[in-house]
């Protein structure tokens, strides 16, 4: 019989359990842990498992009327991480009772909660998550998913391509309406809201939804194609978030977009499931994702993030490029974008992913590739991310000496010719330049596009890359 | 001024302006270039089916399905009939050819293999 025994114990005495095999239903974590000097790594492991679930400092009297060795999260393992003495990797498992159903805002108020702040830790990153299939299957997910919004939107066989409005900031809402006209009736599928745009006395967000409105119509009704603008809905309030995306509704607008961290989860699943009773799809935009994972030894790993993001729902998610001017290494990125879409996504450490994590029936969805994007991209790009994503351009549309018309048309020009090369069974990043080259003879608007943007590249180290051995 | 900027020229008016999913900005294939398609399709291990429609009814969502999906057709040169017996049964229609995925539902290839004479 245990009896009350008051005073501070080693972490390690409750939470750190070599022996323990985690239980199918178990949620896993990864956390990369640099611990203050002279702390064993036991006991720093022991600790970020006791804080991030069922400890505090001190024995308490009411433990004992718990049965703790159910509830309690375990550190189970240890590994080095390569090429660095300084950390370790420590992987605990949580019981899935820890976490209410359906909610990854409580999933992350554990994990990377008070425990982030813990003295004994120098710094702390959680690196991966496995949520178990019976977790998974609580949560709402992406409203519509790839395959339906290629329904949606009648477009098959080939990414689908996006552009940014630009400037950002600072049109009207009559001039905003011209620039996505253009953009669309020049071959481009989607065009979007910059994330900062919400409704800023420049430009109010009605005034934003019906110019752009009528320029989609306009546009479908030239082309003969299916079009989109994502509609921002981000707002300062739930209540504003709601009345936005009902008003696109009503303009009978496909997509709306939502910036998933500066809104927070809640509103972000909130938003979501509107959209899944709605029909309507929904573009997520990372804002602040780079402050939180771009670090090496604190944070959250994006791929954490992904994660949390397709079980609260959405049908794009920015990926980064690989390639443009925003960071991103290529098999990190690879991993990623197997966890947006795919359905099982096996433990791959080359890529990064540390856990085996099952989606079961949940849909997938759509890489959004953007960032300093253009035509001489395309060729990289159709190889790394394949069919099922989205190339975002923003300059690399309207940067074009003669508009977005022909820079969209360039764009979609590039695209089908590096689809085409691919379906040959040609290396189309290898042969990238002779194969946008030849297109460019039947397309004067590719061809102005080349030679416009013929030196620009992005080549600057990568800076959160993945733990050297893992590679 | 004098500029070498050039007017972007879709029009509403224009059937050359209605566009037809994929690969409908790349110059129209030739049989070769579509036998290649066909052929990554079977690759792919896709069924075949093929679509045809009025171009006044082209952005419906449903086309005329001609005859059946081609189940089980593996092979490029029957296939490539096939689409060319639909296009001379429906001289003025849009005619499409499909590669689908019945495992994910979805078409992996789809573009339109011969525009309408009338359009």
């Amino acid at each position: 019989m245990t009896t009350y025994d008051a005073g501070v114990k080693e972490y390690r005495q409750t939470y750190w359990d070599p022996a323990y095999t985690p239980a199918d239903t178990d949620l896993l974590a990864c956390f990369k842990i640099t611990p203050q000097e002279g702390v064993p790594r036991e006991e720093a492991a022991a600790a970020v498992a006791a804080e991030s679930s069922t400890g505090t400092w001190t024995t308490v009297w009411t433990d004992l009327l718990t049965d703790l060795d159910h509830y309690k999260g375990r550190a189970y393992s240890i590994e080095d991480v390569p090429g660095d003495p300084s950390c370790f990797y420590a992987f605990v498992a949580y019981p899935i009772d820890l976490f209410e159903e359906g909610s990854v805002v409580n999933v992350l108020t554990s994990l990377v909660g008070n425990v982030f702040g813990f003295k004994a830790i120098r710094a702390l990153r959680l690196e991966d998550v496995r949520f178990p299939l019976h977790y998974v299957m609580t949560c709402g997910g992406p409203p519509n998913g790839i395959i339906v919004e290629r329904d949606k939107m009648d477009k098959y066989g080939r990414p689908l391509l996006g552009c940014t409005i630009k400037p950002k900031l600072g049109l009207s809402g009559k001039n905003y309406g011209r620039a996505v006209y253009e953009c669309l009736r020049g071959g481009l599928d989607f065009t979007k809201d910059d994330e900062n745009v919400n409704s800023q006395p420049f430009m109010r967000w009605r005034d934003r939804f019906e110019n752009v409105a009528e320029a989609v119509k306009l546009a479908q009704a030239e082309t003969g194609e299916r079009k989109g603008h994502y509609l921002n809905v981000t707002a300062p309030t739930v209540e504003d978030m709601y009345e936005r995306a009902e008003f696109a509704k009503a303009l009978d607008m496909p997509i709306i977009m939502h910036d998933f961290l500066t809104a927070g989860f809640t509103a972000h699943t909130s938003l979501a499931n509107w959209c899944r009773r709605n029909g309507m799809l929904l573009h997520v935009h990372r804002a602040m994702h780079a402050v939180i994972d771009r670090n090496r030894s604190h944070g959250i790993h994006f791929r954490v993030l992904v994660k949390c993001l397709r079980l609260s729902g959405g049908d794009h998610l920015h990926s980064g490029t690989v390639v443009g001017k925003l960071e991103g290494d290529r098999q990190a990125t690879l991993g990623w974008i197997d966890l947006m879409r795919e359905r099982l996504v096996p433990e791959e450490r080359a890529r990064g992913i540390f856990f085996d994590q099952d989606f079961g029936h949940m849909p997938g969805l759509f890489p959004v590739a953007s960032g300093g994007i253009h035509v001489w991209h395309v060729p990289a790009l159709v190889s790394i991310f394949g069919d099922d994503s989205v190339f975002q351009f923003g300059g690399g549309t309207i940067g074009h000496p003669w508009g977005n018309a022909a820079g969209a048309a360039a764009n979609r020009v590039a695209l089908e010719a590096c689809v085409e090369a691919r379906n040959e069974g040609r290396d189309v990043e290898r042969e990238g330049s002779e194969i946008l080259t030849r297109a460019a003879k039947s397309s004067p608007e590719l061809a102005a596009a080349l030679e416009t943007w013929r030196e620009i590249r992005f080549e600057f180290e990568v800076v959160d890359t993945l733990d050297e051995a893992t590679r | 001024m004098e500029t070498n900027i050039r007017e972007y020229p879709s029009r509403l008016g224009d059937a050359a302006s209605k566009r037809l999913g994929t690969f409908s900005y790349l110059p129209r294939f030739d049989k070769p270039a579509v036998k290649t398609q066909i052929e990554y399709l079977v690759g792919k291990d896709l069924t075949p089916m093929i679509e045809h429609v009025e171009p006044a009814r082209a952005t419906s969502r449903y086309w005329y399905m001609w005859k059946l999906p081609l189940f089980g057709e593996r092979d490029p040169e029957a296939i490539q009939r096939e689409v060319e017996a639909c296009i001379q049964a429906n001289p003025n229609d849009h005619v499409r050819l499909i590669g689908f995925d019945p495992r994910r539902q979805t078409q992996v290839v789809s573009f339109v293999v011969g525009r309408g004479a009338a359009d």
